[in-house]
């Protein structure tokens, strides 16, 4: 088993750039840190980045798993708005909580296998393969609602959005258990390893004896599953399905959370805790741009800041140049 | 015939009985009038595609043409608004910031070694933020230009009208033709397409190809943006939502192939109408809601994807590389 280095992971460029924008928050906003328990529900801004970070993280958790495999999944905006679509007309046309919410997990895990077979059976690009998802899903989503925003008074489903557990807001709860699980899954099996191996060299995996096939359907059927979870998420918490807004944009801001959490999108390398790291940074950043008074606009210039930064970090030029300043730093 | 010609030939047959099939249906759409508006209501659109067009077939994809036309309405509106520049000398400094945009991200793009997916998603990201904060409200533009602009067509025989914005399409398209398929820096994209170390190798200027043709996209959505701002006499930061994704599917639907190294400027022509087609089909229609519109353009998208499978599946030995770097 390998042993985790914690002071090595604690100083990670991810968890700094996270305590430095909590920091600054901090700064603009002294009581930031306050948490305060009430009716058995914890308040507070930290609470609060936590909460709304939920939805991305969930998408992340997915994300990492199919950028993993030199792929990308763009419909899961669309995902998570069919899901909300689904659960919401099942709920009004007086079927089950139980049922809806199941209804809508299986449209998600449906329309991830379609991503899935699109990409390994039809060897499609994966961002083309689920562009057609992207493009159509919305529309489907519509389609579900007749295009009105559908809302509903279903005490289960407001729960999944709104409710708490142990005093924590629901979305956390969800987004934990996800992301500990499929942790657990991919490191204390050889998951994650094939899964590794499938996206640096698909053929070399194939030869290697994994059925990078049936792998690759999987990955994107649990991303397709993710995004209906943070789909109900969402629905829940506005009470009401709405086909054109819900998750939009959502899957560049889950993939901006993957990339910043340092899984690179050549295939590889991941790591799910850091993509939820990365999720909980974007989300500190629109929270303090909020708090901070700055138009909401604003949050688009700062992410393309970050995204630049990153892209900049990690090129190989820049290595190139750091260790040659480092050896003739070293000469002297 | 041509066997490279076979996409571009299912493309328009594919075009030419769904149109039949339309006239059919509804007498009335078999019209200039019609022809016209497809024109006319997809210039924007079709100046993005043609852009796209380039980006793909060396490869790489841009997503940021949306965010740019959006971003140039607003900077346009601002420049002629509130600062009173001529229209003419707001469209000059619109294209020549679009066109810095441009060759900032295919700079990046080269010598970050990074997919280019990703810059250009840095760039939607700015060019819609940036917009924003220029101006998060739509703003009118009132210039007598625009007044003349928007009145100014050619009538067609049968009553349609061929407007300005229409004509600009059309001379992209024919500008994007020549370019592709008659100058050099054309074969320097295809040959980027195909195989970017083979084309260093045979000595394609790699990165100087690469900047320009990522200025030429955002150049060329720059020169949207102003025909948008001209089509709707406003600028507002959020208009054009989405439209990377008309462009891409329009470029797919031409027949170009998403791997690189081969496709037609004609091509996404034929992907642009087939697009006005379907929403002009709707509201033909009446009864359908406008989210068919949607479902139907992202089914044509399955469809021809499939469609490029099964023929070049046969036809060519190449692994298929999932991202281009």
């Amino acid at each position: 088993m390998r042993r985790i280095d914690w002071r090595g992971a604690l100083l990670r460029p991810q968890f700094m750039a996270l305590a430095a924008v909590l920091g600054i928050n901090w700064l603009l906003f002294p009581g930031f840190f306050d948490i305060t328990l009430q009716d058995g529900r914890l308040f507070g801004s930290v609470i609060d980045v936590l909460n709304r970070g939920a939805p991305v993280a969930i998408l992340a958790i997915g994300m990492t798993a199919v950028i993993a495999t030199k792929g990308v999944d763009l419909s899961v905006g669309a995902v998570m708005a069919i899901a909300g679509a689904v659960a919401a007309v099942l709920v009004t046309g007086g079927s089950s909580a139980i049922v809806a919410v199941g209804a809508a997990l299986l449209v998600g895990l449906l329309c991830g296998l379609w991503n899935g077979i699109l990409v390994t059976y039809l060897e499609i690009q994966p961002i083309i393969a689920t562009l057609v998802l992207m493009v159509a899903g919305r529309g489907l989503a519509q389609l579900v609602t007749e295009g009105s925003i559908v809302t509903f008074s279903d005490p289960v489903l407001i729960f999944i959005g709104t409710g708490s557990l142990f005093g924590m807001p629901m979305p956390i709860v969800i987004a934990a258990v996800l992301a500990i699980g499929a942790t657990l899954i991919v490191r204390k099996t050889a998951l994650g390893l094939l899964i590794e191996a499938v996206g640096v060299n698909r053929s070399a995996a194939r030869f290697s004896g994994i059925s990078s096939g049936l792998l690759l359907v999987v990955v994107y059927t649990f991303a397709g599953f993710c995004a209906a979870t943070s789909g109900l998420i969402v629905a829940g918490d506005i009470r009401g399905a709405d086909a054109n807004n819900a998750g939009l944009w959502l899957e560049l801001d889950a993939i901006l959370a993957v990339v910043i959490g340092g899984t690179s999108l050549l295939g590889g390398r991941f790591s799910i805790p850091m993509s939820v790291v990365g999720a909980l940074i974007i989300q500190a950043m629109n929270t303090g741009i909020l708090i901070s008074g700055f138009s909401p606009e604003f949050n688009l210039v700062v992410k393309s800041g970050v995204i630049i930064l990153i892209l900049v970090l990690q090129a190989p030029m820049t290595s190139q140049w750091l260790r040659k300043r480092m050896s003739e730093g070293k000469a002297q | 015939m041509n066997r490279a010609l076979r996409p571009l030939v299912a493309t328009t047959a594919i075009f030419a009985l769904a149109y039949l099939a339309a006239v059919i249906q509804f007498p009335a759409m078999l019209s200039t009038r019609v022809l016209g508006n497809f024109l006319t209501d997809n210039a924007f659109l079709g100046i993005a595609a043609v852009g796209m067009t380039f980006v793909i077939i060396s490869g790489g994809i841009d997503l940021s043409v949306g965010a740019v036309i959006g971003f140039t309405t607003v900077l346009n509106a601002v420049l002629i608004m509130w600062l009173g520049l001529h229209p003419l000398l707001a469209f000059a400094i619109s294209l020549m910031v679009a066109a810095a945009f441009g060759a900032v991200m295919g700079a990046a793009i080269h010598y970050l070694k990074v997919p280019s997916f990703i810059v250009t998603l840095a760039g939607m990201f700015l060019a819609r933020g940036g917009a924003s904060v220029l101006s998060s409200d739509s703003i009118g533009i009132k210039h007598e230009l625009y007044t003349t602009i928007s009145k100014s067509y050619i009538l067609l025989p049968g009553g349609g009208r061929l407007t300005v914005i229409g004509m600009i399409m059309l001379l992209v398209f024919v500008f994007g033709i020549i370019l592709a398929h008659r100058t050099r820096f054309g074969s320097y994209v295809y040959a980027l397409g195909g195989s970017e170390v083979s084309a260093g190798l045979m000595g394609v200027p790699v990165a100087r190809t690469t900047i320009l043709i990522y200025t030429l996209s955002a150049t060329l959505a720059g020169l949207a943006g102003i025909v948008f701002s001209l089509y709707t006499s406003a600028g507002y930061s959020l208009s054009a939502l989405g439209v990377e994704l008309d462009a891409i599917a329009a470029v797919v639907i031409g027949g170009t192939l998403l791997t690189g190294g081969y496709g037609f400027i004609a091509g996404t022509f034929i992907g642009v109408m087939l697009q006005g087609l379907v929403q002009t089909y709707i509201v033909f229609d009446g009864s359908l809601s406008s989210w068919w519109t949607k479902i139907v353009i992202g089914g044509l998208l399955f469809l021809f994807i499939l469609l490029q499978r099964l023929v070049f599946s046969a036809a060519s030995p190449r692994r298929k590389v999932f991202w281009k770097t």
